[in-house]
């Protein structure tokens, strides 16, 4: 249970000593419980108050580190392992989310040699950029099946390493699993394995490996013995598999598990989850597309699939980028020139800001007009238009400042520019600014410009 | 010490708003759990998915959609094929050629089709209109004039337009009203409010809070659906309790997804599966996020979200 400023308060030496950067031990005591600050910031807290409070304001769901990553996933990134979890709210809006949920692709013993090398030769097909995000499958699953032998099981799970992901190594057999491991644990894969029948003996090898273990249960009260079991022993590097019974026990599970770790503080349940949608609609790539669009949203942390298409990844990655930004921070897209329809130097030009939205809906017009043209995109702070030009960070200025920067008098030969329609007011100082240019003001709305560049063009002016 | 389920009750439970007459109807809401959290409670009514067809026939339609309707020569016709389809609950008809920028038609035409359509089908169903404020607000209310007795959603009023639609729907013809708002909870719960004050009787109010393409500033759409649902069943908001409608394929079939060609795209692949999933994976997010309908166009998406809905409850 989380504490309260006035409960830290009293276990705090009381002696307004400033030394933690505070003024007074209440101000350092409101800090440390909206976890602004940490206790031992303080110098003169007792040992067994440390203690007390460490446990007590220990985050309620772990962060758990498994695989390596393929692919920094943006430009800012540079962690080399995947964060599952660490999630502190249940709703986008409350915060933010923070780790986001993962995708993997299935292969199994019980599949033929042909079947396996095109699934995994499938796995790289899947890579592009979105709004500055690198989007590909993250992990693989490697099913060890019915009576599967352990030379075999390690012989896929070779194979699968191979294609370059870190894998899931779905297993009930520990002679299976130890094999697997035996190949691939340094390349920290999640040995998800443990049920309430053998979790003593997989979190064993799962330890020894130094590799995370996921854990099964027929309910969610089984689930949670099994957990409370492990974390006894010792182990608290954990995925709660959310099992394979029905979409139903399924969903049911992914809340129940999410709403007792961050609503109830039961930090039993505070662990990141696994669920696969390839086994719960097996052959059905609707339903799994549905299902990983479900379990994206309500509490998945890594989500499995039979394979992953184009079309299951394009809306499902694009679903995952919204449900994870900073409800606080605008999503932008990098300044530049983006050429549209076959744009090049040539085509005529027009500017908006750097606020993905905007930035969407107006390249989403652009490409219905059909005409080649290129979209000039200047920092503007992230904000719309009018927002964008009332602070003063989308004026003739800073359009003409860009020009200049990004040397698009070199880059572009045309020298028509298209204003935003709800800026015109820019234009007479642009044409100041801007010599040799013809400023144009578009329309005010993004649907208009479809007419507008079809006009533009018949008119021999585009 | 062994797990206990601690269930979330809630003392609010979202209003049930029939559409259509006779036992042809659907009932939209009536929800007392976050969506499908039956384990919290036993849910009264589950999501719906509603089927678009339009006024244009199948000229602009894709031709995955074309086949769908193959030897309908009339918008009746189709509409007599979209509501045998599995999976559908309620029938959307979408009066698009009203749009004064694209291909205006006279709003006697228009009103012309909605009443084929409403005599030729026996179905619960929803009228959209242009989306046009001024046109929607004579459009509308000539179509809720002439559909009398059918009980049906017309959609939308705005903010600009809710006083004609919403006393002509609402009030002179006794049809259900969809009111329209932006993403944004407070402007949902300001046009409720309006309407109320019109004297709508907020028992035949359905919401339209925004809709977008997953991807496609999804984000303020989570956001408005998770805030209005915990508003509404959390705190008891009277304003919000209406149940939930978003239109989802005229958001999904245009985006670049579901449109590039494969010749454009080829490592894409197929352009039909993409729109399907496109507009599967985003009528999804919607319901999980606490839209009570959904309106859809390709069969395959229909059978899939209802198998969903169906698996959950």
């Amino acid at each position: 249970m989380a504490l309260t400023g006035i409960q830290i308060f009293k276990l705090t030496p009381k002696k307004n000593c400033k030394e933690c950067g505070c003024p007074t031990c209440m101000a350092f005591s409101m800090k440390v419980a909206q976890g602004a600050m940490t206790i031992d910031q303080c110098p003169h807290m007792s040992e067994e108050a440390v203690a007390t409070l460490s446990e007590a304001s220990a985050p309620p769901m772990k962060t758990i580190k498994a695989g390596f990553k393929a692919f920094a996933d943006n430009k800012n990134d540079s962690e080399k392992e995947f964060a599952l979890g660490g999630e502190t709210v249940l709703f986008r809006h409350e915060k933010t989310f923070v780790n986001k949920t993962r995708y993997a692709v299935s292969v199994c013993t019980c599949m033929d040699d042909a079947a396996v090398d095109a699934r995994l030769a499938s796995v790289a097909a899947i890579d592009y950029d979105r709004i500055g995000d690198r989007m590909y499958v993250e992990f693989i699953a490697v099913d060890c099946g019915e009576g599967a032998a352990p030379d075999a099981y390690a012989a896929l799970v070779k194979k699968a390493d191979g294609a370059g992901r870190p894998l899931i190594l779905n297993v009930k057999d520990e002679a299976c699993a130890k094999a697997a491991l035996d190949v691939c644990k340094d390349k920290k894969p999640i040995l998800n394995a443990a049920d309430a029948s053998n979790y003593e003996a997989m979190s064993k090898l799962a330890a020894d490996a130094s590799v995370v273990l996921g854990v099964t249960g027929a309910s969610a009260e089984e689930l949670y013995d099994t957990v409370a079991a492990l974390e006894k022993a010792g182990n608290k590097n954990l995925i709660l598999d959310l099992g394979t019974a029905s979409v139903k026990d399924a969903f049911e599970k992914a809340v129940l598990v999410r709403r007792a770790a961050l609503k109830d503080n039961d930090r039993t349940f505070g662990y990141p989850s696994i669920v696969n949608v390839g086994k719960l609609a097996s052959g059905d790539s609707h339903m799994q597309a549905a299902l990983a669009a479900l379990f994206t949203m309500k509490y998945g942390s890594v989500v499995v699939m039979e394979e992953m298409s184009y079309a299951q990844a394009l809306p499902l990655y694009g679903l995952r980028q919204n449900l994870f930004t900073d409800p606080q921070k605008a999503p932008r897209i990098d300044p530049g020139i983006y050429p549209i329809n076959g744009g090049d130097e040539n085509s005529v030009c027009l500017t908006t800001v750097d606020f993905a939205l905007t930035y969407f809906l107006v390249s989403g017009e652009l490409e219905r007009s059909g005409v080649p043209c290129n979209l000039l995109i200047s920092d503007a702070g992230g904000l719309s238009v009018l927002t964008s030009w009332a602070a003063g960070k989308f004026s003739s200025g800073s359009i003409a400042k860009y020009i200049q920067e990004f040397e698009i008098e070199n880059k572009i030969k045309n020298r028509t520019l298209i204003l935003p329609g709800k800026v015109a007011v820019l234009k007479g100082d642009l044409e100041a600014k801007l010599p040799g240019w013809n400023i144009v003001v578009g329309p005010t709305e993004a649907v208009q410009l479809v007419k507008f560049l079809k006009d533009m063009q018949a008119g021999g002016q585009a | 010490m062994p797990f206990t389920k601690k269930l979330q009750k809630f003392n609010a439970t979202i209003r049930t708003v029939e559409v259509g007459t006779g036992d042809k109807t659907t009932k939209l809401g009536g929800g007392n759990t976050l969506p499908f959290y039956t384990f919290d409670a036993p849910t009264a009514n589950t999501a719906k998915i509603g089927i678009e067809i339009s006024d244009l026939g199948l000229a602009h339609e894709p031709d995955c959609i074309k086949e769908v309707y193959a030897g309908c020569e009339t918008v009746a016709d189709m509409a007599k094929k979209a509501i045998t389809i599995e999976g559908v609950d309620f029938l959307c008809l979408k009066l698009e050629g009203g749009d004064p920028n694209g291909e205006n038609r006279p709003v006697e035409e228009l009103v012309a089709v909605a009443k084929e359509v409403a005599d030729a089908v026996d179905f619960p169903i929803v009228v959209e209109g242009c989306k046009n404020v001024e046109k929607d607000a004579e459009l509308l209310s000539k179509v809720a004039e002439a559909l009398q007795g059918k009980n049906v959603l017309l959609m939308s009023a705005k903010e600009e337009n809710y006083k004609n639609i919403g006393a002509a729907a609402g009030l002179a013809y006794n049809q259900l009203v969809g009111a329209e708002s932006a993403v944004d909870i407070n402007l949902a719960k300001q046009l409720n409010v309006l309407l109320k004050q019109l004297g709508v009787d907020s028992g035949k109010v359905v919401m339209n809070v925004g809709s977008s393409a997953a991807g496609y500033g999804f984000d303020y759409l989570i956001s408005t659906l998770d805030r209005v649902k915990a508003a509404a069943l959390g705190q008891n908001d009277d304003s919000l309790l209406m149940p939930i409608i978003t239109p989802v394929a005229s958001e999904t079939w245009s985006v670049k997804e579901s449109t590039a060609t494969e010749e454009d795209m080829p490592e894409w692949g197929s352009v039909v599966e993409r729109a399907i999933d496109m507009e599967i994976e985003t009528a999804v997010a919607c319901l999980a996020c606490g839209t009570d309908a959904v309106i859809l166009k390709h069969p395959t998406s229909i059978a899939t979200v209802s198998k969903m809905i169906s698996a959950l409850s």
